[in-house]
């Protein structure tokens, strides 16, 4: 309470400086992020990507950002106007708004405790309330634009959020009964010496699986799919609305490698113990780990087809389901037979 | 403290104003839309008051899940906008009269007329721990867990119950529907799936 408290008190005190120290790298990581998807699907495919503006196409994301912004914002007619234009702003603010409670590094000389904005009690419920709330932006979009497709994408998407949610939250289940708090930094800490993708491997799989369905990235694209529905729920956006829900999107995928950093990878630390490691600041280790997951998105999208829809569902509810129940149970009962329990 | 007595008339007005639009809304939608938004304002009202565990899952349940349903539902019932409206009349006295009910009783638990809010804190049954040691999501887990767990497990039986009853009423049976059988699906192998064949040219297959 205390620790929410004391951030609407006193927001300018430390904040602002925390915010834009945090927002402007993560823009310029999203930026750089369309750009390493467009080079990576093209080394993949043999093709060479963006490699014209600038030196290896590096100015292309921002060639790209001036060109949706000066074209002409197109509102269709019959659409919801204020809900259409709403709904990308929702959902890149969501995506910007869930980075407050991510703690990327912790003391040396920056600051004392974890290098986070808001380091709040409920980190973790913050981040899966967020989370759950990104699939309004999407249903919005896809109901104001009065529009088939886009219906059908919003349609499809809220159904594969809201399945692929529950199994995620039962994950988060088994790591906060190890961990013993809800506060992001303190899943970190007890990281130290083990991190979590070791006693939970099974369990870091199903979790980076969800995390595609929840962006409905590929495999799990059927929102979006372009062969199916054209553009999904996005179809009719142009100019700068497009280019927030894009920023969102890829933003939204950046958080989720972050959470799953938090969970299972240890966060700040370095693999191992040793002072050549160690010397490394963590907040170099965080990001090296948010690339490796990041990369592994563009990997999956490169290599692996689109799932079927009702195998979507099959996966979410009737094997992650039962596996993640099955996971929290054994946990649970691990730590209580062993005389594990954190607070206890 | 001036900024902590800004944010609660923010929220309080927010929560309001999304309320009433909720009933004034032409649109189903856009009142589903501001019942969102006066979830999400409350939730901003319980992070003030310090229960920030109420507030998270006030988010998650109610505008995560619940509001999503009512969502789709509405969008999907295709309601004329002007046609909800016909029923205003008939309907405003007895929405009247259920209001003003609710209005009665909480000025009169509020003001302290009946019964009164337990302001006793001298020796309450259950202690409220030092906020110090016990975070308040500690604390609900301690209480919900030890003394109330009958209640709570009762409680989750009966929403399991009303999971099945909902699934029962609505499952149906038809014959001639295609299915998907996964199983032979993953079973098949490439042996039996694709077969090459030496097409001669001009006789076909």
């Amino acid at each position: 309470m205390v620790d929410i408290v004391k951030f609407l008190i006193n927001p300018f005190g430390t904040m602002l400086g925390g915010i834009l120290m945090l927002l402007v790298p993560i823009l310029i990581g999203v930026a750089y992020y369309t750009y390493a998807e467009r080079r990576v699907i093209a080394a993949a495919q043999l093709r060479k990507g963006p490699n014209v503006v600038g030196p290896f196409g590096l100015l292309q994301p921002f060639a790209d950002a001036v060109k949706l912004l000066f074209k002409e914002t197109i509102v269709p007619s019959g659409s919801s106007r204020l809900v259409f234009i709403l709904a990308p702003m929702l959902t890149f603010v969501l995506a910007m708004v869930a980075w407050a409670v991510i703690p990327v590094g912790e003391g040396g000389w920056f600051a004392e405790g974890p290098w986070v904005i808001a380091d709040i009690n409920v980190g973790v419920l913050y981040l899966f309330a967020i989370s759950s709330m990104g699939v309004y932006g999407i249903i919005m979009a896809g109901w104001a634009s009065n529009s088939k497709y886009p219906f059908i994408g919003a349609l499809r998407s809220a159904a594969q959020m809201v399945s692929y949610e529950v199994s995620m939250g039962l994950i988060i289940v088994s790591i906060i009964v190890c961990v013993g708090s809800f506060n992001l930094a303190d899943v970190v800490r007890a990281q130290q010496g083990l991190w979590y993708i070791i006693p939970h491997f099974p369990l870091f799989i199903v979790f980076f699986i969800s995390i595609l369905a929840e962006t409905n990235r590929a495999p799990f694209d059927l929102p979006e799919g372009e062969s199916e529905i054209v553009a999904g729920f996005f179809l009719e956006y142009s100019s700068m609305s497009f280019a927030l829900f894009f920023l969102g999107e890829y933003a939204n995928m950046l958080l989720m490698c972050a959470i799953t950093t938090v969970l299972f990878l240890g966060g700040w630390y370095a693999p191992f113990d040793v002072a050549w490691l160690t010397w490394i600041p963590g907040v170099v280790w965080f990001v090296l780990k948010v690339c490796v997951l990041a990369f592994v998105f563009l990997w999956v999208r490169a290599t692996v087809p689109r799932y079927r829809y009702d195998q979507l569902m099959r996966l979410g509810w009737k094997i992650f389901l039962p596996f993640t129940l099955f996971w929290v149970i054994a946990t649970a009962g691990v730590l209580v037979a062993f005389g594990w329990l954190p607070n206890a | 403290m001036a900024i902590a007595a800004l944010s609660f008339y923010v929220f309080a007005f927010i929560t309001l104003f999304a309320a009433v639009n909720v009933i004034f809304a032409r649109n189903p939608v856009h009142s589903v839309l501001f019942l969102i938004l006066s979830f999400f304002s409350s939730a901003g009202l319980f992070v003030l008051m310090g229960a920030e565990f109420l507030a998270m899952v006030l988010v998650i349940v109610y505008v995560g899940a619940v509001a999503v349903l009512f969502l789709f539902v509405v969008m999907m019932l295709d309601v004329e906008a002007v046609a909800s409206r016909k029923g205003l009349a008939r309907y405003a006295s007895v929405g009247g009269l259920v209001g003003g009910l609710l209005l009665v009783e909480l000025v009169l638990i509020v003001g302290g007329r009946v019964g009164g809010l337990p302001t006793n804190t001298a020796a309450p049954a259950l202690p409220i721990p030092d906020m110090a040691v016990r975070t308040n999501t500690q604390a609900l887990g301690d209480v919900l867990y030890t003394d109330y767990v009958v209640l709570f497990q009762t409680a989750g039986m009966i929403l399991l119950v009303a999971m099945v009853g909902a699934i029962v009423l609505t499952l149906r049976k038809r014959s001639g529907v295609k299915r998907q059988n996964i199983q032979k699906q993953t079973l098949r192998t490439i042996d039996e799936a694709v077969e090459l064949k030496k097409v001669e040219p001009g006789s076909g297959l």
